[in-house]
């Protein structure tokens, strides 16, 4: 028998960006909050010998531990899924912080364009995608958005400059970035120059990794970014990266209201009459189960994890390809990466850098250029950054080398200096195909059915992907100096074995009404009003930029929508 | 330790006094943050080679000269500096295959097991360190059915030719492709010369020091705005320790 623990007013499941911002603002407020964390602590203390690509850029040190938990995949609905083994595809995060501890710092707000992308495609183009691409507007719009994202970037110090588009996107910002861009480069000017020769629009890139020494508006102090060379896949040991651990937790612990309870599974989200009761989760050191009763109850783990507690508990109508019924599961979208590596003579600083380090532009997303003669809709932000090659991950080498031998070796030893990446990150849209269900066969540690995963590339995302992957290939070509260049693949199946992307969206979505959404615009689940699901599994499809930023928005919103519930007891939207 | 210079564990311990390396760094070319320094380790520690080494995993000697007769080929010695075997990588794999890695510690390795496509990723209940065991068995008993001798003692290119059948998957062995104990060979090798020499590979940092990559370096804020390049002594972790 589960053992029944004392009420709290708010559970959530997770202690990273969202459980972090909920904690933060509801523990403000004067509410009790406890969080329910599958891994240990951790602080910026914990990483003083990050500087190991072995152990955690190549084995994962951070990630979740897939002997407990994974999901299943296939890459359509006629074949049989199979467990994704070792992480590959997309790395999921654990510990106190989560994926918010080894992320780059790339923080974009989505463009009014992506929250009425339906509505603003058809009226432009018409249906031009067909029925099979299942396009939703979010139920509110960039205008609606602002404010939260402004909160956002505030707390984590962002440091950037205004897009030179931004007018032309509709997109405004209420007050400038809290911080002046990170530091120019070599690289970074090589590719601004070559952009602004095509007349493309390059700005700096808005980063979380932390320009000067900054206090955000709780008081919670980032340093200044040391261009290490080692963020993504790693915790920043300066504090100067802005992650749950460095902002939102701490402040969220300062009030006295907040609880962490580490080693602990959520299993289960428990109901009655209508609304949901608390949480049932194993403490993962003795396997003994308990119920964590609250008054509101916040899903904040990553998207898939969300979707699966909502799945094996039996809320909320489970989306079929078949018939097209149900929402839970649906609009799963994965985002593609494309690109071109210029070879040069000249040496460049390739190992200093820091995540979001970068210059970008947005001259080919969302409906910033004509689509008329295009086979697909959106498009992908054009990119150079220089987050820092380390060498067993990030090493390129010229077109034609051998993968192995004599003459590899003195490749990859005279290019690792040599080379400049351009990048685009192609923004991905829903089909009915692609979907989140749970996997009849395979099971976790604790006896639950694994999720399950049906994903394909579909021929918007080819179209896409080849369109950009060409334009990157015409600016590598066109840089000062630059010997040959390596033009990535165009898009085959989708593999989940080699590593793409972490920023998986969908399954939980958001919207305006019941029929096309799990949760409404305070991401409070449309069949228990008393249930929040909070996450990038609420997009109902995935720009071309980085979620976190939409994210974060999400969850100030959220944060919002809580207390206004746990004042009038109401469904909010 | 001269004034200047500050270690690591003294840069820490400012910086987890709470919010002192962000007024330090307001100030404005104070004293205390010159990361030129700060990326400085002492000399002596720059030459130390990785001594104390040993087989943790192979039992046999055959086995181990397979190995490293393997990793040779894909990284071998040419005048730019030492190969695999110089730079220690053979025992690196050995190392790794009686740990985590080895074990295939934190993957989902219940079953049913059944072949899926390439898309799906490895689906075998193998484990790395049987792989291992079973594909240098099996470079063995090709060397000897083809050559008669021993893989390790044929020339570069006999090697070279087992290994690309490897490579597209001719060789029959049971419970794994021969093409995946090569990719797994390929990376581990590559891993060996690369990962930070407290693995017992990249022997002395000369992996990175032949690429010019710097290691862990603490810090490059005074050096990532210049146009110039800086070709950086190499820092390893255990340089780090008091």
């Amino acid at each position: 028998m589960a053992e029944i623990l004392k009420k709290v007013d708010v559970v959530t499941v997770g202690a990273g960006w969202t459980g972090g911002i909920i904690a933060a603002e509801l523990t403000k407020a004067g509410l009790n909050v406890l969080s329910l964390e599958r891994g240990h602590m951790q602080s910026t203390e914990n990483f003083n010998f990050i500087h190991d690509e072995w152990r955690y850029g190549i084995n994962y040190g951070l990630m979740q531990d897939c002997s407990k938990d994974t999901v299943t995949f296939r890459n359509d609905l006629k074949e049989l899924a199979l467990p994704y083994r070792k992480m590959g595809s997309f790395l999921l995060g654990n510990n106190v912080g989560g994926a918010g501890v080894h992320w780059n710092g790339w923080t974009f707000r989505f463009m009014p364009y992506d929250f009425e992308i339906k509505s603003r495609s058809f009226k432009r183009y018409g249906n031009k995608l067909g029925d099979d691409y299942t396009l939703q507007d979010w139920g509110l719009t960039y205008k609606d958005m602002e404010p939260y994202y402004d909160k956002f970037e505030k707390t984590c110090g962002i440091s950037g400059e205004p897009n030179p588009l931004a007018e032309k996107m509709g997109s405004f910002r209420s007050s400038p970035y809290p911080q002046k861009p990170l530091e120019n480069t070599k690289i970074l000017k090589r590719f601004e120059s070559t952009a602004k020769e095509m007349n493309l629009h390059p700005f700096r890139l808005p980063a979380a990794n932390s320009r000067s020494g900054y206090t955000n508006p709780d008081g919670q102090e980032l340093a200044p970014c040391e261009y290490c060379a080692f963020c993504e896949r790693y915790g920043c040991e300066y504090g100067a990266k802005a992650s749950p651990i460095t902002t939102v937790i701490p402040k969220a612990m300062s009030t006295g209201k907040y609880t962490i309870r580490t080693y602990s599974n959520a299993t289960q989200i428990l109901k009655k009459d209508g609304k949901v009761t608390g949480v049932k989760f194993v403490d993962t050191r003795t396997m003994k189960e308990y119920i964590q009763p609250a008054d509101i109850v916040v899903l904040t783990s990553y998207v898939f994890n969300n979707a699966k507690l909502l799945m094996v508990s039996e809320i909320g109508s489970q989306y079929d390809p078949k018939t097209g019924k149900g929402t839970l599961g649906k609009n799963y979208c994965y985002q593609m990466n494309m690109g071109t590596t210029a070879f040069f003579e000249e040496q460049f600083n390739t190992f200093m850098g820091s995540g979001a380090l970068g210059t970008t532009c947005d001259d080919f997303i969302g409906d910033n250029f004509d689509h008329s003669r295009e086979k697909f809709l959106h498009g992908a932000m054009i990119y150079s950054v220089q987050s820092g090659n380390r060498p067993i991950q990030s090493a390129p080498v010229p077109q034609g080398t051998p993968s192995w031998g004599a003459e590899f070796k003195k490749a990859l030893n005279y290019n690792f200096t040599r080379n400049i990446f351009i990048g685009g990150q192609g923004a991905s849209l829903p089909h009915k195909n692609n979907y989140l269900s749970l996997d009849p066969t395979y099971k976790d540690a604790f006896g639950m059915p694994l999720l399950r995963l049906t994903y394909n590339f579909t021929d918007q995302d080819r179209a896409l992907h080849k369109f950009i992957t060409d334009k990157t290939a015409q600016i590598a070509k066109r840089m000062k100096g630059v010997k040959s260049i390596k033009k990535g693949s165009y898009l085959k199946n989708y593999s989940i074995v080699p590593y793409q992307t972490t920023h998986n969206t969908g399954g939980t979505t958001m919207g305006a009404n019941p029929e096309m959404s799990v949760v409404n615009t305070y991401l409070q689940h449309w069949d228990a009003d008393n249930l929040f699901v909070v996450g990038a599994g609420n997009f109902q499809h995935n720009s071309g930029y980085n979620p976190t930023d939409t994210v974060g928005a999400l969850a100030y919103r959220c944060a919002e929508g809580i207390l206004k519930y746990h004042k009038s007891g109401k469904i909010l939207a | 330790m001269q004034d200047n210079i500050i270690d690591r564990r003294s840069f820490f311990k400012l910086g987890l006094l709470g919010g002192s390396v962000v007024a330090a760094s307001t100030l404005g070319g104070g004293a205390v943050l010159k990361a030129a320094e700060l990326t400085d380790s002492p000399k002596s520690l720059q030459t130390k080679s990785n001594k104390i080494r040993g087989r943790i995993f192979f039992q046999t000697q055959t086995e181990f000269d397979t190995l490293s007769a393997a990793c040779e080929r894909i990284y071998p010695k040419d005048n730019q500096g030492e190969g695999a075997i110089g730079l220690g990588v053979p025992y690196f794999i050995d190392n790794q295959l009686a740990s985590a890695y080895g074990y295939n510690d934190r993957e989902y390795m219940q079953g049913p097991f059944m072949d899926g496509k390439e898309e799906q990723g490895y689906q075998t209940p193998m484990k790395r360190k049987d792989i291992f065991l079973e594909g240098v068995h099996a470079l063995e008993t090709n060397a000897k059915k083809r050559y008669k001798k021993s893989f390790s003692s044929l020339k570069g290119k006999e090697q070279d030719e087992i290994l690309r059948d490897f490579e597209k998957g001719k060789i029959q062995t049971i419970g794994f492709k021969s093409s995946y104990f090569f990719t797994l060979l390929r990376e581990m090798t590559i891993a060996g010369v690369l990962a930070d020499p407290i693995y017992g590979g990249n022997d002395n940092k000369n992996g990175w020091r032949m690429m010019q990559y710097p290691g862990a370096q603490m810090s490059y804020i005074d050096k990532i705005a210049s146009d110039e390049f800086f070709d950086i002594e190499p820092v390893g972790l255990a340089d780090m320790e008091d």
